[in-house]
């Protein structure tokens, strides 16, 4: 698998993580000095099991938290959260994709995508109408523009935020488990929109999952996250499955038990029973 | 020792909690230029707070005006001062219940309305999203709500006000049949409308200001879980109350400390 710094991908990277490390208090560190780069234009997907840092480190690019070392550059620009103007003026570049949606509960479908347009751009309302159609077009829902978001599906909702998401047609699209509680068609379809999407509007996504078929068909670039924010491993689709690194091909392949233990760590299991085993079948404490 | 550790941590989390209340209303006020500039938020932002609070407002304003004059009729005429019920009854609801009551109703109705909206959008990410969308929400939620709060409050409190002297005439003049001429125009002479009308809505507005920021604040703060909007939502109305009590008592031996 090719390092970030060999392959043409990276020439220009559109978000750099810069040996950060982070933690949300001191006994806990969830990111330890962690180094990625998420290529301009196309789709990076981070994979990794549930608290390896995967929804951290989405905080830390939106600037949501800062790194307790380290830096992170939007577009080669340090993201500073001390400073309130360059995160609302960064943010504007960014479209983000709450798992569940985040969709404004008192307004319409129509009035959800047309928030931030409302906010930011200044457009008169017929143009702002015309905005709002075309981008829930694009998703299959400009029939449910009227709806109010109690009576839409989990899925249509989901569909609803990637459509508020690119409202603004922003240079970076971050999707926050776009997959998660959706039915296989739902999933399918929320699968071809991030690639179609991508290169409808060249933006640069960045896909936070642990679906790993889905992900493995959209993606460009893929990252592997363990505990702790270490690297298992990143490059195309094509090179993590063909990779022979165990712990890779047991998350690749979802095998229940490897480098990636199935059993938490714990005592011997004969003590917390009060057994005797033969020495043969205890189970080692991990 | 362990314990002064302790009485000193509960001090030190304390001021914490004072100091962050302090910058989150700093930063409110700050949002307020953005707000006034659309009008229309704050427009809706009146209509959820005052309009869906009046039919509370006004049930007990006429509850408490059937009840004050028949209490006021039955102490006054034992000492032959039944002619002045009018003017007890109205100054009892101008300069007192009228604005406490109502900011205990408010605290209520509104402000638990409030706390559990703004919980729950926490709870939902709505204020996540909007700061990811770069839109600030103590401009675009929290400040129409506060303004809409701070004009609805001395309105209901006048309402309230209003409906109970209204409530007390039915009692005392078409049921006891106190003399309705003496009735209104002891209100009209014995009634400062600067000291009386004007510290009634001193206090209502004060009282406005204090249940909206604690309403705020609560659903603003909450832990983004059902127990924790659950908890601030009840916090709000506690404190709400304890502060429209203490404070009514201060601003009274403000206003009223003359004869």
């Amino acid at each position: 698998m090719n390092g970030p710094s060999e392959s043409p991908l990276f020439d220009k990277p559109f978000i750099e993580i810069d040996r950060v490390t982070f933690g949300y208090d001191s006994r806990r560190t969830i990111l330890s000095d962690l180094s990625l780069q998420f290529p301009r234009g196309k789709v990076t997907a981070i994979l990794g099991g549930s608290g390896c840092g995967k929804t951290t480190l989405m905080r830390l690019v939106c600037g949501v938290h800062a790194a307790d070392k380290g830096r992170v550059l939007f577009d080669g620009e340090e993201v500073n959260t001390r400073d309130a103007a360059q995160l609302f003026r960064l943010r504007r570049r960014l479209g983000m994709l709450f798992q569940f949606g985040a969709l404004f509960t008192d307004l319409t479908v129509f009035d959800n995508v047309a928030f931030p347009l409302r906010e930011h751009s200044g457009l008169p309302d017929d143009m702002i109408r015309d905005i709002v159609l075309m981008k829930l077009h694009a998703v299959g829902l400009r029939g449910a523009a009227q709806l109010r978001i109690s009576e839409v599906s989990g899925g249509m909702a989901r569909r609803v935020a990637l459509a508020r998401a690119i409202a603004m047609d922003p240079e970076l699209i971050i999707y926050d488990e776009p997959f998660a509680g959706l039915d296989l068609i739902s999933m399918g379809v929320a699968a071809k929109l991030i690639r179609t999407l991508n290169d409808a509007t060249n933006a640069t996504s960045l896909v936070i999952s642990h679906d790993v078929p889905e992900c493995m068909a959209i993606s460009d670039h893929i990252v592997l996250l363990a505990n702790g924010g270490r690297i298992v491993a990143q490059g195309t689709p094509a090179e993590l499955m063909a990779s022979t690194d165990p712990e890779t091909r047991q998350f690749v392949r979802g095998e229940p038990d490897g480098p990636v233990k199935f059993h938490y760590p714990a005592r011997d299991i004969a003590d917390d029973f009060g057994i005797q085993v033969e020495q043969s079948a205890r189970t080692p404490a991990a | 020792m362990n314990f002064v550790n302790r009485l000193g941590g509960i001090a030190l989390e304390q001021f914490r909690g004072w100091g962050h209340a302090a910058y989150f209303i700093w930063d409110l006020l700050r949002a307020l230029p953005a707000s006034l500039g659309r009008p229309w938020l704050v427009v809706q932002q009146i209509y959820a707070i005052g309009n869906r609070s009046l039919i509370i407002i006004m049930a007990s304003g006429l509850a408490v005006g059937f009840v004050l004059a028949l209490q006021m009729y039955y102490a006054l005429v034992t000492y032959g001062a039944a002619e002045s019920l009018g003017l007890i009854v109205n100054l009892a609801l101008v300069r007192e219940l009228g604005p406490v009551v109502t900011g205990l109703l408010f605290a209520g109705r509104a402000g638990t309305s409030l706390t559990a909206e703004i919980g729950l959008m926490k709870a939902g990410e709505q204020i996540a999203a909007m700061e990811l969308m770069a839109v600030d929400p103590k401009a675009r939620v929290l400040a129409p709500r506060f303004i809409g709060g701070i004009i609805s409050m001395p309105i209901l409190a006048v309402l309230f006000s209003a409906v109970g002297i209204l409530g007390a005439y039915v009692v005392a003049v078409m049921l006891i049949g106190v003399d309705a001429g003496n009735f209104w125009s002891i209100m009209q002479t014995r009634v400062d409308v600067l000291r009386d009308v004007g510290n009634g809505l001193v206090k209502a507005s004060v009282f406005g200001v204090i249940c909206t920021v604690v309403a705020l604040y609560q659903g603003y703060e909450t832990e983004a879980t059902p127990e924790g909007v659950a908890y601030a939502t009840t916090r709000t109305v506690v404190i709400s109350s304890l502060w429209v009590l203490g404070m009514d008592f201060i601003l009274t031996a403000l206003m009223f400390s003359t004869p």
